[in-house]
């Protein structure tokens, strides 16, 4: 398990490092930085004091270098518009989309469990069959358009919930109904096969034979090994979601970390954006090595693999 | 199943009792007003966006306002004014306004305010605008002496547009940033406008509070609506929904199809209102991209009459847009269109070709950053007559660095004038040799020099129409058409749209 855990935390690390110099790289994307901090009808003069005050002027591995020591120190810089340091920004931004997250997967959970047991119960039923329709649209359906369809029905048309903000907890309902939609084709298929497999295995015969009832052997026996998947999986597209609020956050205008992006990338506040694609980052992989090591702790055999 | 309805219709009962619109609108006598735009400052002189321009019209007064009817420049904190020579202007304060924080306002703040903007230290957003100041001075109590560095006509534009008062040593004390440069945008915000900065939530919100203590007489009136709140909401159709449900109730920059869809709801009024931002296309008339092709005369010639301008204002901009026949928009001081016009005609577009030596066309690149909807009818109608433009359509930054850097052989831009309605705004910016310029024509250049070094209206309009028939003569740009914005707010409220693009909430009330 040791030799495992050190292996994996090698990839994490060159993973995370990757990242780091992709994240970098991104200043010099869509152009000169210089030209994008001075913004609309900037003259050459003030450009170039600008490209000198940010030491854009240095080579490009210095600034790499420079960059990253200060990130593992936990300093990001000062963003370029709100004029605080960006951890700071970050750290302030970061609770509401852990939260936003959070009411999401809970929601996903929630919805796919119980429906992904149920098909599994009845396999090829019409409760199967629901089952399956649902997840086919939450899968199919884009994130951003169901938003705007929970924003017309409850919002607008039937005015239940407030659309923007994040002040109250009916601010947090339509955006972690559409966040969680999207993964709930995913844990539910994994509950309903894990279901499927586990009732089928020689222990739960031996459980029904012994004269065990129904719904015992189905939560006390059979779901508890089936449902150790769903926990890895979970700990993955919680990762998942917090970067991939951005959109919902804008759409719902709630100020997290994936608003924040979005408000970055639209004022080129470059080292923000970089900081915020790093922690993301680096987030979503310490997710997936947690999920490795679960996993490995709770299944010899992929210690081995 | 009956159970399930049951538990859904108690959820949903339950989220009803409890749910609660932000405070907006007419009984709470807030208008709530919202933008893409987020605004982590107040202060307009620091911070460069268009919301910031229009609180800083409501939080604050100019010397001068231009009427944006007539064009008129009027008084506004100053009552009178006068050219002692080109260089020198002389302007008459009121003498009953007062700053928020409750201190008269005299001749000192606006001689601090002027210097502190002029200096280029302080490095202000739109310090290009005010930079004609070489120094004001304080003659009387409530008289002021500003000196130009060299005769500037727009000057009293130019003070209207972005001269906003600040009290005397208001910046003294602003907080120091970690590279030991004064943050002076951190400023709590004071000004002596119709309305007061009460509460600035960074990148989310901005309040105003009427300012009961307002001088009256004055050309923005006492303001009727008692707080106007300014919010950010990114997304264009969550805009539209909250303005439906009155969480908010006005917005801009509607997209057309919205703008139709909205126009269906009773609750609502949508105008279209024109604007000083134009649309164009210039060409890299010497070939420094290296494509050679707008370096002759017949080819840019070609491009003009190829565009369809009169189907692109009706189809896809709207009914307030107008061709564009000059590179400024129709009102803006000096701007003339009676110069060489290019109708759309292809049989002429494909003629002129043929004669440049291209009877089959040519592929070339055509750069692009706004509204890919306009940019793509142009591309059509390129089409028709043979040529092949393949688009690069980038942000902002990489066009301009794109067109600066002399890799655009065509660019699509637009260019909004800093709401100053006078031709130097944008054919100057634009013609001067300036970073934007990469015509660069020396004859044009001698021209606008000469023009902007006239004080007396009639000889600088006479002035102008040479600089502009000489670019039109040349057609080193197409000057493409207005633009025009969708409007939509509450039918509850009493508001006129202006093309200076500065709503005027002061003057706007409730049915």
């Amino acid at each position: 398990m040791l030799a495992f855990t050190v292996k994996r935390l090698g990839v994490a690390l060159l993973v995370a490092l990757t990242v780091s110099l992709i994240t970098f790289s991104m200043i010099y994307v869509s152009g000169d930085p210089a030209i994008a901090i001075a913004g609309e009808g900037a003259r050459a003069s003030d450009i170039e004091a600008i490209r000198k005050f940010y030491g854009f002027d240095r080579p490009i591995i210095v600034q790499y270098v420079d960059w990253l020591a200060g990130a593992l120190r936990g300093d990001f810089g000062r963003s370029f518009t709100l004029r605080q340091p960006v951890a700071d920004i970050i750290f302030a931004r970061l609770p509401v989309t852990i939260l936003l997250g959070a009411a999401a997967i809970g929601f996903a959970l929630v919805l796919a469990i119980p429906l992904g047991v149920l098909a599994a119960v009845r396999p090829n039923s019409m409760l199967d069959r629901f089952a399956l329709t649902v997840a086919v649209v939450g899968q199919a359906m884009p994130t951003f358009w169901f938003a705007l369809t929970l924003i017309l029905w409850l919002g607008v048309t039937w005015r239940l919930l407030p659309i923007t903000g994040s002040d109250t907890w009916q601010h947090f309902v339509m955006p972690a109904i559409a966040l969680g939609y999207f993964v709930t084709p995913a844990v539910m298929r994994l509950t309903r096969a894990g279901v499927l497999e586990v009732l089928a295995s020689d222990y739960i015969r031996t459980a029904r034979a012994k004269g065990l009832r129904p719904p015992t052997v189905l939560f006390k026996h059979a779901l508890r090994n089936a449902i150790i998947p769903v926990v890895s999986l979970a700990a993955v597209q919680f990762g998942f979601m917090l970067g991939g609020s951005i959109v919902i956050e804008t759409i719902f205008q709630i100020n997290g970390l994936g608003y924040l992006a979005w408000e970055s990338i639209q004022r080129k506040d470059l080292p923000t954006m970089q900081a915020i694609v790093l922690v993301l980052a680096v987030i979503y992989v310490l997710l997936t090595l947690l999920a490795d090591l679960l996993n490995a702790f709770l299944d010899p055999r992929l210690r081995a693999a | 199943m009956k159970r399930l309805h049951v538990v859904l219709a108690g959820v949903l009962i339950a989220l009803a009792a409890v749910s609660d619109p932000a405070a907006a609108g007419k009984k709470d006598d807030t208008l709530v007003w919202a933008t893409d735009r987020d605004n982590p400052i107040a202060d307009p002189f620091f911070l460069n966006t268009r919301e910031l321009v229009v609180i800083g019209h409501h939080a604050w007064d100019t010397l001068v306002v231009i009427d944006p009817k007539t064009g008129e420049i009027k008084p506004l904190l100053a009552t009178k004014w006068a050219w002692v020579n080109p260089t020198t202007l002389e302007m008459e304060l009121r003498k009953d306004v007062v700053f928020h924080s409750g201190k008269p306002m005299d001749a000192d703040d606006v001689a601090y305010t002027l210097n502190f903007v002029s200096n280029k230290d302080n490095a202000i957003a739109n310090f290009a605008l005010l930079a004609f100041i070489k120094s004001a001075e304080k003659v009387e109590p409530h008289k002021v002496r500003i000196n130009l560095h060299n005769p500037f006509p727009p000057a009293l534009a130019n003070l209207a547009g972005l001269g906003f008062i600040m009290q005397k040593g208001h910046y003294d004390n602003a907080p120091v940033k970690p590279d030991g440069k004064k943050d002076f945008g951190a400023v709590p915000p004071n000004g002596t406008g119709p309305y007061r900065i009460a509460e600035v939530k960074p990148g989310q919100s901005i309040l105003m509070s009427r300012n009961t203590s307002y001088f009256k007489g004055g050309y923005k009136g006492e303001p009727a609506i008692s707080k106007v709140l300014f919010r950010t909401i990114k997304d264009a159709n969550t805009r539209s929904a909250e303005l439906m449900t009155g969480a908010i109730d006005w917005i801009w920059d509607v997209p057309k199809d919205q703008a139709e869809r909205l126009k269906a709801n009773p609750a609502l009024v949508v105008e279209n209102a024109k604007t000083l931002r134009v649309s164009y296309l210039q060409f890299d008339a010497h070939g420094i991209s290296g494509q050679k092709f707008f370096t002759d005369k017949r080819v840019r010639q070609a491009v003009a009459h190829a565009i369809n301008r009169p189907s692109l204002t009706k189809n896809l901009v709207g009914p307030a847009s107008v061709v564009a026949h000059s590179p400024c928009h129709p009102d803006q001081f000096a701007c003339s269109d009676k110069v060489a016009r290019y109708p759309y005609d292809p049989a002429k577009a494909r003629a002129l070709l043929k004669e440049a030596g291209f009877p089959d066309g040519f592929e070339f690149d055509l750069v692009a950053y706004r509204d890919r909807e306009f940019t793509e009818a142009v591309i059509g109608d390129l089409a028709k007559v043979g040529m092949r433009p393949k688009l690069t359509y980038v942000q902002y930054t990489a066009f301009i660095e794109a067109v600066r850097k002399g890799r655009a052989p065509l660019a699509h831009g637009t260019w909004g004038s800093n709401s100053i309605p006078d031709v130097s705004a944008m054919t100057a910016h634009f013609f001067s040799h300036g970073p934007d310029d990469i015509t660069k024509d020396a004859q044009v250049k001698q021209l606008i020099d000469a023009a902007d070094s006239i004080t007396d209206p009639e000889q600088r309009r006479a002035a102008w129409q040479k600089v502009l028939e000489r670019i039109a003569a040349e057609s080193f740009w197409v000057p493409l058409f207005t633009y025009a914005k969708y409007y939509a707010f509450s039918k509850d409220l009493a508001f006129v749209p202006t093309s200076d693009e500065i709503p005027q909430f002061y003057a706007a009330k409730w049915k």
